[in-house]
């Protein structure tokens, strides 16, 4: 799957495997309140399933000061 | 999961404070719901009174505008160009476009071309850190082009993370005069006008997802001249704690709110006269934004963020950080 991050810049990466928002969030050590999950133009919950051909976007929401 | 409130949708968003995890439509009304309770439960403002709404371009401040135009208030934004090189153009033209689609009225004002004092340069040329000369001159022009246009009430988007991060770095200094001055309200007091904030209930990540949800497009990357601000480090500790206890920010401002806030709240008596410059509320001869515009005007030589500055008079303004201090100050108007 595709995952577009934000910080500390714009990037993509390319993960393999099918697994849910809370894992990849995990494994990326990304803390949820601080992120949403965006597939399309919907909001997934940490217990939505991601498939290998997907692209989302995890966007940080804090603000107050750049990294 | 399914949506707790509804039980019929898909939830899209969890609110683990509130037990909750809420569909689309649900979570709208949560949003709404919890705006109006803020505003009713503090007096922030009546259904007739136009609001002037701080607007920056970035989510919260979006967010605000929206959903106050949606609850049926006059609110009008008001945006400041700060003259920071590749941010704050993309900004304005958030603004500009919600403006456009709403129908919704925006003043605009540029810092540089009617003041002088464009963030970047002034961080340049005077001894005052970028944060702190912008914090400044948006509190300044909130009141001054509030006044200017009628307004009596300014709303500013602020939201449940900013409050209990401004908190928290506050009682970590025991900065005892910001925390009488930390409210949902600031009632209008000699020539400043109310200051209010409608989201303070509400999450940072409930308002991205509340622009996400309604199609508002914001600006996501943060201000660069902010780099190392310490919002970021108390934001990431409160939310490893909520992230094990969720509720936590919530319970530590509310909290402080009903049972701490009043104790702090200084009632001396503090002489306030027109600037006699501009004509703005200031304990000083000048205030601070009119000797910020002299000294830019006539630049000296930058003595580095080591040396102490001079202490500045109490209208508002927060002193700045010095050397000595391990955490800098963090105003709760900021």
């Amino acid at each position: 799957m595709r995952v577009l991050l934000r910080h500390p810049e714009r990037r993509e990466i390319e993960i393999a495997g099918r697994r849910r928002v809370g894992e990849l969030l995990a494994e990326l050590g990304l803390q949820p309140e601080a992120y949403l999950v965006i597939r399309g133009n919907r909001l997934l919950t940490r217990d939505a399933q991601l498939e290998e051909t997907d692209t989302i976007e995890v966007r940080p929401v804090v603000s107050g000061g750049a990294r | 999961m399914r949506c707790t409130k509804c039980r019929g949708q898909e939830a899209c968003l969890e609110v683990r404070r509130h037990n909750a995890a809420f569909c689309e439509a649900c979570f709208l009304e949560f949003f709404r719901d919890q705006v109006a309770r803020a505003i009713e439960r503090h007096k922030m403002f009546r259904r007739d009174e136009p609001v002037l709404v701080a607007v920056s371009g970035g989510k919260d401040s979006l967010a605000l505008w929206d959903v106050l135009l949606d609850l049926g208030y006059d609110a009008t934004g008001f945006y400041i160009g700060l003259g920071i090189p590749g941010y704050s153009e993309p900004s304005r033209e958030k603004c500009e476009a919600f403006a456009a689609q709403r129908g919704a009225r925006l003043i605009v004002t540029d810092l540089e071309s009617e003041y002088g004092l464009g963030i970047a340069a002034t961080a340049q040329r005077t001894m005052r850190t970028p944060c702190s000369a912008c914090g400044l001159s948006k509190r300044y022009l909130f009141n001054k082009v509030a006044q200017e246009h009628g307004f009596r009430v300014v709303a500013t988007g602020h939201n449940l993370d900013d409050e209990a991060a401004t908190l928290f770095g506050n009682v970590l200094r025991w900065q005892t005069g910001y925390l009488g001055r930390q409210a949902p309200v600031l009632a209008e007091e000699d020539g400043f006008i109310r200051k209010v904030k409608p989201l303070y209930r509400l999450a940072e990540r409930e308002m991205a997802a509340y622009c996400v949800l309604r199609g508002i497009d914001y600006i996501v990357d943060e201000c660069p001249m902010s780099k190392g601000a310490k919002s970021l480090l108390f934001k990431d500790v409160l939310n490893q704690l909520e992230a094990v206890s969720p509720g936590t920010k919530q319970s530590f401002l509310f909290g402080f709110l009903e049972k701490a806030q009043p104790l702090f709240e200084e009632h001396e008596e503090v002489e306030l006269r027109p600037c006699g410059q501009c004509g703005q509320p200031t304990t000083a001869e000048l205030c601070a934004f009119c000797r910020l515009r002299a000294e830019v005007a006539q630049p000296k030589r930058r003595r580095g963020r080591g040396g102490k500055a001079a202490r500045a008079p109490r209208d508002g303004t927060p002193e700045p950080a010095t050397a000595a201090s391990a955490l800098p100050l963090v105003s709760p108007e900021s």
